[in-house]
């Protein structure tokens, strides 16, 4: 357990002083990929938030160690150099700074971080129009600004761009698959198959099991009312689609005490 | 505090690189203004006698104004009454003006070497040709002999009263009379220098004129002049960059430009003002008081305003455009950021008089720390002005809780196939934004500055490349320290 890439120990997580997480426990290895799945509300996108250091979670108890760090001391900047990806369930808009300028701004400060030297203009062109082509991007985007009048799918292909430019040790994906139709869920879920590698891990945070059918996860958890009430292979997200999430024996009430 | 507030509030915490001074003997008239002082100034430059007349025609109109009301009072700025007897009103190096750029005062070159302006012009970048002015004289012009095999005039206003009294004479004051206003009529009494350009008909001007204005002295003044005159079907574009010591009493300065341009011709004129600012408690800092305004006298003339504002403790300017001539053209583009105690009110005033004649006002108003930014606007169409057509878009970007920013847009139309459009958007930068950034492995610092760059893409994109990257440059350095 103290090998995994990610630990995460009772974790408990808090907003407005009202506490999401009561208590989250998992382990994630190089190489794998968690599918956290759970009804809205269960405190998906909280754990998702919570790993890549969002300032309005609190955390209020347990601890998360990735590559032996304590990454609840590293602020959101620095856990994203150290190799922590979070694909945005909405991902924010920034008007008059084009998509390129804004991506080779990220790209350096990842490379400087791991000791390799910045890109200049043309290499990262070169580079970015490599990665276009695993999410089908046209390169039109790059000069648009940040999201901005980007449709629902347009933005969660440019994440996974973003993703691929930056070749995250551990990559969050929170809901990336909300609000795809069948041809752009295809897309972005054959760039995810892409970017896996034997040293790299993911956690796709989701509601639905449609994802799945594409990138087959290595563990299922079902989180419900802030807990992990179930984990299994990827059996579970089948039966999960069949019988819905009432069939599990949510904690409920009892469970937050 | 949240943490976009503590981002913010270290990046406005900036340190102001140009606050040196220039260790040189200067002479200087004895603080106060009176009649003599002006015949001194006047007598000091070996002026014709038309422009004595001139100064104290406007020192009598200032004189009567300040017994009147003083200052005007209108704009939306608190600071303390100027004592206007305890100005310095001219103050020049010592070393008499030199006749070539070798006889400049060492001291004063390296002044400008550490501003980034070497005045060899082996040094320059070449494209650009600079007006030096330190304190209230022009030290040295660059490439005027280049200049010169095309018929343009490019020299120091001093120079030109001399050599070109002829031109002088018959434009001075027509765009802002001396009577235009408090400080335009202070500055006609008492400005001591600047730069005059003129660009015959049909010359495109193959260098970017540069005018670059230093305060150095204490307890100074400075009030310069620059005339621009592009005739007919005639092309120049114009850059002008400020700085001035750190000083803990305020200076003022209160400049005027007129811009003049007939039948066809272009004007584009560019400003990064980045005069002294103060520091976090508002101590001392430049009182910019400027007059600017162009006149478009002939048919399909263009003036352009560029205008990037990030010092002075107090801004008060207002570039306009006349457009007198039909199917003319006026724009203004700004970027005022103002932060620790900083206030502007700035904006612009677009005359329609012409038939058909076009005008478009885009404002970038940002404000941090206890900064107060106001946007001041005044679209007017007149009776003549048939299908006028003004786009006014004036946006507000507030980074923290502290500072203010506020809209006075004033329309008047009286041609009812005008067409006027005014757009206003106030907006502060998110938590989700900076988040956003920082998840991407930006810095808070790097965020703040890319986003603020972001929103004032639409003004730097009008400015000549080099001064573009200057202004997104001084913008992260004005922004810094407001980022954690």
């Amino acid at each position: 357990m103290d090998r995994a890439m990610l630990s995460i120990r009772n974790l408990h997580a808090a907003v407005d002083g009202v506490e999401i997480l009561h208590g989250i426990d998992l382990a994630v290895e190089a190489g794998e990929v968690h599918a956290v799945m759970g009804p809205n509300g269960s405190g998906k996108s909280t754990l998702a938030q919570v790993l890549a250091g969002h300032p309005t979670y609190t955390v209020t108890a347990g601890e998360v160690r990735y590559d032996d760090q304590d990454l609840l001391a590293m602020p959101p900047e620095a856990r994203a150099r150290a190799g922590v990806f979070l694909a945005f369930q909405y991902p924010v808009e920034i008007p008059g700074v084009a998509n390129a300028t804004f991506l080779k701004a990220a790209v350096n400060e990842v490379r400087s971080h791991r000791g390799l030297e910045e890109l200049d203009a043309m290499e990262f062109l070169e580079l970015l129009r490599e990665k276009a082509k695993i999410v089908e991007m046209d390169p039109s985007f790059m000069s648009r600004p940040v999201n901005e009048g980007f449709s629902g799918g347009e933005k969660k292909r440019n994440e996974i761009l973003q993703m691929a430019l930056l070749e995250p040790r551990l990559a969050i994906l929170d809901e990336t698959d909300s609000g795809l139709d069948i041809d752009a869920l295809r897309t972005v879920a054959g760039g995810i198959n892409r970017l896996r590698r034997p040293d790299n891990a993911m956690v796709l945070v989701t509601h639905y099991q449609r994802l799945l059918n594409y990138v087959t996860p290595d563990h299922v958890h079902v989180l419900a009312g802030g807990r992990i009430v179930k984990s299994g292979g990827k059996e579970l997200a089948l039966a999960l689609e069949a019988k819905g999430y009432e069939w599990l024996d949510a904690p409920g009430e009892v469970a937050t005490r | 505090m949240s943490t976009s507030a503590k981002t913010i509030e270290e990046v406005t915490n900036r340190a102001y690189p140009y606050g040196f001074v220039t260790p040189i003997e200067s002479e200087s008239t004895p603080p106060g203004l009176s009649e003599d002082i002006i015949r001194l100034i006047s007598a000091k430059k070996n002026e014709p006698a038309f422009m004595l007349d001139w100064r104290l025609r406007a020192y009598r109109h200032w004189t009567a104004m300040e017994r009147a009301a003083g200052e005007p009072r209108w704009a939306n700025l608190t600071y303390p009454s100027i004592d206007y007897d305890k100005i310095v009103y001219y103050s020049a190096p010592k070393r008499p003006v030199a006749a070539s750029l070798d006889e400049v005062d060492p001291e004063i070159l390296k002044t400008f070497e550490k501003l980034g302006i070497p005045l060899e012009e082996q040094k320059r970048l070449s494209g650009v040709a600079v007006d030096a002015v330190f304190d209230s004289v022009s030290v040295g012009t660059t490439f005027k002999e280049k200049l010169a095999e095309l018929g343009i005039v490019f020299c120091s206003f001093s120079e030109a009263v001399q050599q070109h009294p002829a031109l002088v004479e018959r434009y001075l004051g027509t765009v802002v009379p001396p009577t235009d206003n408090f400080f335009a009529a202070l500055n006609s009494a008492v400005f001591s220098d600047g730069s005059f350009c003129y660009i015959p008909k049909g010359v495109r001007c193959p260098l970017e004129l540069s005018t670059y204005f230093r305060i150095n002295s204490a307890g100074s003044g400075q009030f310069e002049r620059t005339l621009i005159i592009a005739d007919e079907g005639s092309y120049v574009s114009y850059l002008e960059g400020c700085t001035a010591p750190m000083r803990d009493e305020n200076q003022l300065h209160a400049a005027v430009v007129e811009l003049i341009a007939f039948e066809g011709a272009h004007i584009k004129y560019s400003t990064v003002q980045n005069w002294y600012a103060g520091d976090r408690e508002g101590r001392g800092g430049i009182f910019n008081f400027v007059t600017k305004r162009g006149k478009c006298a002939g048919a399909r003339s263009r003036i352009s305003w560029t205008q990037v504002e990030t010092g002075s403790a107090i801004t008060w300017k207002y570039p306009s455009v006349l457009l007198a001539g039909d199917d003319s053209v006026g724009e203004f583009y700004s970027v005022a950021l103002t932060t620790n105690r900083q206030q502007a009110d700035t904006g612009t005033k677009m005359i329609h008089m012409g038939r058909r004649t076009r005008s478009t006002i885009i404002s970038k108003g940002i404000s941090a720390g206890h900064g107060n930014n106001t946007y001041r606007g005044l679209v007017k169409v007149l009776p003549r002005a048939e299908q006028a057509r003004n786009y006014t878009q004036c946006d507000s970007m507030l980074l923290g809780s502290e500072c203010g920013a506020h809209t006075f847009p004033y329309i008047e139309v009286a041609n009812k196939s005008a067409v006027v459009e005014h757009e206003a958007s106030t907006r502060k930068i998110s938590e989700e934004q900076l988040f956003y950034c920082k998840q991407r492995g930006l810095s808070g610092e790097n965020a703040v500055s890319m986003i603020v760059n972001g929103f004032c893409k639409e003004v730097f994109k009008n400015l000549p490349m080099e001064f573009a990257v200057e202004a997104t440059r001084l913008l992260g350095v004005s922004l810094e320290g407001s980022v954690g």
